[in-house]
């Protein structure tokens, strides 16, 4: 999906004006050139553009000069400055006389890109043509959230009904159930949609990284920070933060998130600035808040904050008439991935697959069925194929290592080892290519003195 | 049409080979990786001790124009074009050539601590990106593509890891 914006750079050092001009064309955006004022002038009145960019001194007709023409014939036009840093005062002379903005050579193309787009957007130049349409099908569509048994589809009910509200959807269901793909769902199918959707585990990070991950930092603010960043809130300004592992945050971020909740503003950590972001908030959970509440470890006016509409997810263990659309799913991607022929489940497996409790649910399902597309020698998966004993609800390692990926680890380490590292004859062995076992070692980043 | 992997100013073996088996599981073109010998130091903007990628770019067309697919350029020092304080990359759009610079995709350069698998997914996207427009891709608005605008860091992590179904179909030789 493109801009067809039309951008006139206006500037008189052709290098100038060829570096903006790809950078703007990759933007999707359609570009033309002007050397100067008078140039600018005669194609500004025979195409008309959406946004000029001009520089402040050129030969002849000055960019402020342009800019009071270019206003006379276009009260609305749209043109952003570019300055050097000398003549910021005139510049901002300039911001009087009706330009937009300015920019100070050399810019931070973050900044470049996000002026034009404000710019644009404030005009209401956005149209959406055919092919736009077509792309909003596509991203509407959640693509891997599959499941078509009763309660899958009083979920899709759910999300139809919450994702056009801006309401705070608080999710629930164990580990696994794909709750971060019921998020996505509500974000692309709500008005937010061009905007992004920013995950963040919140179990996966200590307290200080969670605070400059969800708040951004300035440059400086702790030894390694070299360079200013933004965080998570900041980036979801438009969009939705979805906050997964909600339980597990700190007291002192429970605070935190409280204040940014209420007031949708925060500073970066070690900045004085005060940041606005305006975000939909979507958590999940496999824990029990309200235990936790109880127990003095979650604070109630948060919980109330967060628990305004929820989703329960359920195991798959309790919609087993989805496991044989899931496992189909799983069996095309991941055969189109490895380039191998497996195109059928056989009857044996699928009924293990259906019988099967899943305590790891989708995502442990997902991994059986990699798994099973990486040692399957014929083009249907057989029960030996998967990674259980036949008939057996649990699988154990020697060392008690449960989990389909752990398994997986040991073994691809323990073929290696056997092969004193050679790539080839450890791949031939598991009978998967070359790359599929580079991509393996760097996933599970094996190494060679790994026991 | 091949793919040339082209080193230039580039020491990470490892990231190398990573990038070039990535690329091998999305594409069926064939991957190679090649020594172009390009000498850079007059490139250098002493000013902004960064390198010119347009420049960069306009050497490789003279020593690549007769090869039979797309060259990128992987080079660790840091590029830029006038006026933009940095670029990732730079990609000739319907062209050829791209050059992508993984200097601002190392993590350490924004919280000073080292992650290499980080690394290897940002410098694959902006590969994908600048690939993408070789073959005459715009900024996509899916944030789930490749092909969306990445200005800074941010969003170089949070846009998708491949093309979207749109921009895929217009992706030669493009697997999945």
């Amino acid at each position: 999906m493109s801009n067809r914006e039309k951008i006139l750079i206006v500037d008189d050092e052709k290098i100038v004006r060829e570096s903006l001009f790809h950078w703007f064309e990759e933007e999707g955006y359609e570009v033309d050139t002007a050397e100067d004022g008078e140039a600018a002038l005669r194609k500004y009145e025979n195409t008309g553009f959406d946004l000029l960019l001009v520089d402040m001194k050129m030969p002849g007709m000055s960019g402020l000069e342009l800019l009071s023409k270019i206003k006379e014939i276009d009260k609305e036009a749209v043109i952003i400055l570019i300055t050097a840093f000398a003549s910021v005062p005139t510049a901002i002379a300039a911001l009087k006389n009706g330009a937009y903005d300015y920019v100070t050579k050399p810019v931070d193309p973050d900044e470049l890109a996000h002026l034009v787009k404000k710019a644009l957007e404030q005009r209401a130049l956005k149209i959406e043509n055919l092919q736009l349409k077509e792309n909003i099908e596509e991203i509407i569509r959640p693509d891997n959230l599959i499941g078509e048994s009763y309660q899958m589809k009083k979920i899709y009910e759910l999300v139809q009904t919450v994702a056009p509200a801006d309401t705070t959807v608080m999710i629930r269901g164990e580990s696994g159930t794909g709750k971060e793909l019921v998020a996505k769902a509500i974000h692309i199918n709500s008005k937010r949609k061009y905007f992004p959707i920013i995950p963040v585990n919140c179990g996966a990070l200590a307290e200080s990284i969670l605070e400059s991950e969800l708040f951004g930092h300035e440059k400086g603010a702790f030894t390694g920070a070299q360079y200013r960043r933004k965080g998570k809130f900041e980036m979801a300004d438009g969009g939705t933060i979805f906050l997964d592992e909600i339980g597990s945050i700190s007291q002192k971020m429970q605070i935190e998130l409280l204040r940014v909740i209420e007031t949708r503003q925060f500073n970066r950590v070690g900045g004085n600035e005060l940041i606005k972001s305006d975000f939909r908030i979507i958590i999940a959970t496999n824990e029990p808040l309200e235990e936790l509440v109880k127990a003095g470890k979650f604070r109630e006016d948060l919980y109330y904050r967060l628990n305004v509409f929820t989703i329960i997810i359920p195991p798959l263990r309790e919609r087993r008439d989805d496991i044989p659309l899931l496992v189909n799913f799983f069996l095309n991607k991941f055969s189109t991935a490895m380039n191998k022929p497996i195109k059928s489940v056989s009857k044996e497996a699928m009924d293990f697959l259906i019988n099967y409790d899943w305590p790891g649910n989708v995502r442990e399902l997902e991994n059986a069925v990699e798994r099973a597309v990486v040692v399957g020698k014929t083009s249907s998966i057989m029960v030996d194929d998967l990674p259980f004993h036949v008939s057996s609800a649990h699988v154990d390692t020697e060392d008690g290592a449960k989990s389909l990926s752990s398994i997986e680890k040991k073994y691809i380490l323990k073929i290696l080892n056997e092969n004193n590292w050679n790539i080839s004859r450890s791949a031939q062995v598991l009978e998967i290519d070359r790359v599929t076992l580079y991509n393996k070692i760097n996933k599970y980043s094996l190494r060679k003195n790994d026991y | 049409m091949d793919i040339f992997i082209a080193p230039v100013k580039f020491s990470n073996v490892q990231l190398l080979k990573n990038l070039a088996s990535e690329l091998s599981r999305k594409f069926s073109s064939k991957i190679n990786i090649i020594d172009l010998h390009i000498d850079i130091d007059n490139f250098l903007s002493k000013e902004r001790g960064q390198y010119f990628s347009t420049q960069i770019i306009a050497e490789a067309i003279k020593l690549t124009g007769e090869f039979n697919g797309k060259v990128i350029l992987l080079t660790e020092v840091d590029i830029y074009v006038p006026v933009l304080t940095f670029i990732f990359g730079e990609a000739q759009l319907n062209g050829k050539h791209s050059v992508v610079s993984i200097c601002r995709l190392h993590e350490e350069f924004y919280s000073g601590e080292s992650n290499d698998q980080l690394l290897l997914e940002r410098a694959n996207k902006e590969m994908l990106h600048e690939l993408g427009h070789n073959y005459g891709l715009v900024h996509c608005l899916n944030w789930d593509c490749v092909m969306h605008s990445s200005p800074g860091i941010e969003e170089v992590d949070i846009k998708g890891t491949s093309f979207c179904r749109s921009c895929a179909s217009k992706v030669e030789h493009f697997k999945y």
